[in-house]
């Protein structure tokens, strides 16, 4: 990453994200803030409800709108205008053109209906003033892009005929025709095995070094984080707890949680092996009952009075490295 | 093989088939596992990692009898499993229980946690009517639930949670063996942890043996002894897993560690990528099943399926390519 860095391609800024329910509204995504520069990857880690899918959901405006509450100040600005309160007709204009979304099940996310092309099509259709055939080039281009072997005959065949590994890359190829700034992968390889999951990653890494686009990569694997992020994003029941390079937060978590996360994943070699792993006691809090001070208490080792009292803000300049903790580490190695 | 080996397997073969058209005949068959032999020893933890369709679960399957081979034997204690009809295999249903992937499909949504675990145990006659209640309780309690747990149901509890009651009922009828088909993938990493500690502690204290099946490398490295890596229904490697990183000889095998990203940004490396697609399972080809995506393939491979060989003692591949011991 650059010391002089170029002007944010996307703004995030107090993004709250609330749900109505049965049982009232509930807060899933709690006054999340951050950039995303042109060329970096940022890693968006955190386990199942800590609200990593919802803000990404928000940011693309996916989410049911008439369940969905976002708070007043929330701004989502892309090239400085505000998607978060933008029309419908809008955000189909800015959606597949600018903004781009890959998601973890590309079966569910394709349609079995139409083939490869036609869906590929559709973007094009919509985002660009290509004819048919013109059109059709571009399908085989973006297939060939994606690696996906005789892409003249794969863009004719129906997502059925694909294995899990070319769907996901189909997936890419639509969320890339036509060329957006910002990519939002959310858990691309959870679904598939690791020897696919190393092409898509590389696939990701060759493309944003090809047109420089911006990603925001949504994962609970951090070894994947550690392998291709650039800047992470730690977050935990809505908030976000921490934020860093990728070096500081895995050589130097300073938020407790990130700590015992970096810990529990099992170790390579022998010096590690059959030994207990550390855990996190406890479960994450539901967010219908979410504690006064700070949301991770219940399962911290460091817990304090004042933790019980208050939560913490989130300390530290945006961007940089943050830490949202009465008590951070002091950062030592993991 | 050997004397402390709890279960022997010798060829085991287990294909599908699958009928179709208009006289429902059989039409073709997929080959799920094909011609696997190795011994599961007393009181070892043995993990099979390979990845989706290989056959892993199959075979989990296949070792404590919920599928019939198609051959093959499984000798358990000298007895030939594969060779027993229902009634036959009963009184070795209770010494081998599963741990399966979804918990909560797995568990019945309308039983209490008590109901379900009592089951088995009064089902395999393991405690008397009267003090089964003790008994299941005293279970919940060890696998590190509340013992007010025991009158909830499946669906008020989280996912790792939900994992300690397949745990706890696959334990109620005392067996001498799990087979656990991917008990902590479903799961986040600091649940994937408890759970894993939990099922290490058990077996200490049970003297359990354990098949563990798994498609992560990193979790069966931690927590196995031995590892069985499979490819499309044949093991092409068996060692053990402390030498797993220094020692893995199959390209495969390679492949699959050079693809685990490694979980330290100061050691990043290009992650192996293979070309080539996985072969489909209804016609193998007729050599190595892993050539056409092979870095190393040389033209013999094509022609001649490579043996799994011996190479030095308690490490054996399944390569051409590779000189034996």
């Amino acid at each position: 990453m650059s010391a002089t860095r170029t002007k944010a391609v996307l703004e995030v800024r107090h993004l709250t994200t609330g749900f109505k329910t049965d049982r009232g509204v509930v807060t899933a995504v709690d006054d999340v803030s951050f950039d995303l520069y042109p060329g970096e990857t940022l890693g968006v880690v955190g386990e199942s409800g800590c609200g990593k899918t919802v803000t990404s959901k928000s940011i693309m405006r996916l989410l049911p709108e008439h369940l969905t509450i976002y708070g007043p100040a929330s701004e989502v600005r892309f090239e400085g205008e505000n998607l978060a309160f933008a029309s419908e007709e809008r955000m189909r204009r800015v959606r597949g053109d600018k903004v781009a979304m890959i998601f973890q099940e590309p079966m569910t996310s394709l349609n079995p209906v139409f083939t490869v092309g036609w869906q590929l099509d559709e973007a094009l259709r919509y985002h660009t003033d290509l004819d048919a055939r013109g059109r059709r080039q571009r399908a085989i281009e973006m297939l060939r892009l994606v690696e996906i072997p005789e892409p003249e005959r794969r863009v004719d065949e129906y997502p059925h005929q694909l294995s899990g590994g070319m769907r996901q890359r189909v997936m890419i190829a639509m969320a890339l025709c036509c060329e957006p700034d910002v990519l939002i992968a959310d858990e691309p390889t959870t679904a598939l095995d690791v020897t696919i999951q190393a092409q898509i990653l590389q696939l990701m890494a060759n493309l944003k070094e090809r047109l420089s686009t911006a990603i925001m990569l949504i994962t609970h694997d951090l070894g994947v984080v550690a392998q291709v992020c650039d800047r992470v994003l730690v977050m935990y029941a809505g908030r976000v707890i921490e934020s860093g390079t990728v070096a500081e937060i895995f050589h130097a978590p300073r938020h407790p949680y990130t700590r015992a996360l970096l810990d529990s994943i099992p170790k390579s070699g022998a010096r590690a092996h059959k030994k207990r792993l550390p855990t996190i006691p406890g479960i994450v809090p539901s967010l219908f009952e979410l504690p006064a001070g700070c949301r991770f208490q219940d399962r911290c080792a460091y817990k304090e009075r004042r933790c019980v009292d208050a939560e913490p803000g989130l300390e530290g300049a945006l961007g940089g490295r943050q830490v949202r903790c009465h008590f951070p580490l002091d950062g030592g190695a993991a | 093989m050997s004397a402390d080996a709890l279960l022997e397997v010798r060829d085991l073969v287990m294909h599908f088939p699958v009928r179709g058209g208009v006289l429902n005949r059989v039409q073709r068959r997929v080959h799920a596992v094909n011609g696997v032999s190795f011994d599961v020893r007393r009181g070892e933890v043995l993990g099979v990692v390979g990845e989706s369709g290989c056959g892993k679960s199959t075979l989990g399957k296949c070792l404590i009898r919920l599928l019939s081979p198609t051959a093959g034997s499984i000798r358990y204690e000298g007895t030939d499993l594969a060779a027993l009809g229902h009634g036959d295999l009963m009184p070795f249903r209770k010494k081998m229980q599963m741990v399966f992937q979804d918990p909560y499909s797995s568990l019945n949504p309308r039983m209490t946690v008590r109901e379900a675990v009592r089951e088995v145990a009064l089902f395999h006659g393991v405690v008397s009517r009267d003090a089964a209640d003790a008994y299941v309780s005293e279970l919940i309690q060890k696998v590190g639930l509340r013992a007010d747990a025991a009158d909830k149901f499946p669906h008020e509890f989280s996912g790792g949670q939900r994992q300690r009651i397949g745990i706890a009922r696959a334990l109620a009828c005392k067996p001498d063996l799990l087979v656990a088909d991917e008990p902590v993938s479903a799961l986040d990493v600091s649940i994937q942890a408890q759970v894993l500690n939990l099922l290490m502690d058990l077996k200490d204290e049970l003297g359990l043996t354990v098949v563990f099946v798994s498609h992560d490398l990193k979790v069966i490295e931690h927590f196995c002894d031995r590892v069985l890596v499979m490819y499309l229904g044949n093991v092409v490697e068996e060692l053990d897993c402390e030498r797993l990183h220094a020692d893995a000889r199959h390209p495969y095998t390679r492949a699959l560690l050079g693809a685990n990203p490694i979980n330290d940004p100061a050691d990043r490396r290009p992650l192996t990528v293979l070309e080539g697609d996985v072969p489909s399972p209804f016609t193998l080809p007729p050599g190595c099943a892993f050539a056409g995506r092979c870095p190393v393939v040389e033209p013999r491979c094509r022609a001649q399926r490579p043996p799994l060989e011996l190479k030095t003692c308690g490490h054996a591949v399944a390569c051409l390519l590779e000189p034996g011991a």
